[in-house]
């Protein structure tokens, strides 16, 4: 029971930060809960089906079908995070004031919440996949039982929901006016850390060069393999002993991100003439 | 792009495995040998075999992989060029009995 317990909270603790930050970057937006429900529910019915399909999928392109596959379920995710942080740059100021003013946005955040879900329902699926291979392995060999094995996934999983919801609560005690650019940062580097770790599936499957493998090793400090490793390794792609291309991606998307937000103008500040009432409006809001 | 796929056909026609690619069986959990010599400061691939009922996943922390082995598959995992030294290795879904270490020379 407590190696199904540790192993479900393990592999789901990295989806149920992912989730914790999407929950208060979603704050205010109508019909986030629906939505990050249904994103929790496509990622568990994908990792079934990945699951399902481990052996086609691990003997696919010769022997390196898992590192491409991960890569792209990364890769997928790296940009729908972008797209977030740039929506969040279009809209964010004026979300933040009408969920102040009003407890609830009206800007339509239709796509972000759809990006955002996307995301959930990605790093479910990719966590996920190894949690289904892994009970359905103890299930068929069976020496404790399915019952025990139930238990303590399902204690691991309400673990890792509860971190999920600390986390959650934890960002929401952030003033409002603030807030946002917190998820946007954390969002910034969940995005880099993923784009960081596909770098380095791919370049462990030998499909990109490495630039370098192990440029410096923090194992004595923080080792991967510890809880606090594991959890900034989710939340920000840490690792331990990084590669040359790691880094350069890592680099590389926070860059872009950047680059984006900074480009992107933010709709809420444009000045409008026709309108003079909204500026005033706007500038008493600060 | 091209670069990419350039890269992937390489690696595939590299990935095809060959006699003397050092390997893994998985059995019982366990993995044999338990400690397997690899050559030090070259590029090499490690066929890791699962021979159990069940998956396994090959996992490493010093040599940052973690691959699932299906049962009854033989997968490669590339690795190097490692410096001399001990790496040790897991199996993640068998953490009490699967365990080895690669001994770079």
């Amino acid at each position: 029971m407590l190696a199904s317990l540790l192993i479900v909270f393990r592999e789901m603790l990295e989806a149920g930060l992912v989730v914790g930050i999407v929950m208060a970057a979603t704050e205010g937006l109508a019909g986030r809960a629906l939505a990050i429900l249904g994103g929790i529910g496509a990622g568990v019915s994908g990792a079934a089906l990945v699951a399902g399909f481990a052996d086609m999928i691990a003997e696919a392109a010769e022997g390196v079908g898992q590192e491409l596959f991960t890569a792209g379920v990364l890769l997928a995710a790296v940009a729908m995070l972008t797209f977030h942080t740039t929506w969040m740059s279009r809209h964010g100021r004026k979300l933040a004031s009408e969920i102040k003013e009003f407890g609830r946005a009206a800007v339509k955040g239709d796509k972000s919440l759809f990006a955002l879900a996307a995301v959930v329902g990605l790093a479910v699926m990719r966590e996920g996949s190894e949690v289904v291979l892994f009970l359905y392995g103890i299930a068929a060999s069976s020496h404790e039982g399915i019952g025990a094995m139930f238990a303590g996934g399902a204690i691991g999983l309400v673990l890792a929901a509860a971190v999920s919801y600390a986390l959650y609560r934890g960002l929401l005690t952030i003033p409002m006016r603030h807030l946002f650019s917190v998820t946007n940062g954390m969002i910034a580097l969940l995005a880099a850390g993923m784009a960081g770790q596909a770098a380095a599936v791919l370049a462990g499957a030998d499909v990109i060069p490495s630039w370098g493998e192990r440029l410096w090793n923090t194992s004595f400090i923080l080792p991967d393999g510890s809880w606090l490793g594991r959890a900034l390794h989710a939340l920000i792609g840490y690792s331990a002993a990084p590669s040359g291309v790691q880094i350069a991606a890592w680099l590389a998307t926070l860059a872009v991100i950047a680059a984006l937000a900074r480009w992107t103008p933010d709709e809420n500040r444009k000045p409008k003439p026709a309108a003079p009432l909204t500026d005033t409006k706007v500038a008493a809001r600060g | 792009m091209r670069a990419l796929l350039l890269a992937l056909t390489v690696s595939l026609l590299a990935s095809a495995a060959n006699a003397d690619d050092p390997q893994l069986v998985i059995k019982d959990h366990k993995f044999q040998p338990e400690r397997l010599e690899v050559p030090a400061g070259v590029k090499f691939k490690l066929m890791v075999r699962n021979n159990d009922p069940t998956a396994e996943e090959f996992e490493s922390f010093q040599l940052n992989r973690e691959k699932v082995v299906p049962p009854g598959k033989e997968i490669p995992v590339f690795l190097g060029p490692l410096d001399r030294g001990e790496y040790p290795f897991f199996g993640d879904f068998h953490q009490d009995t699967a365990k080895g270490v690669l001994v770079a020379k």
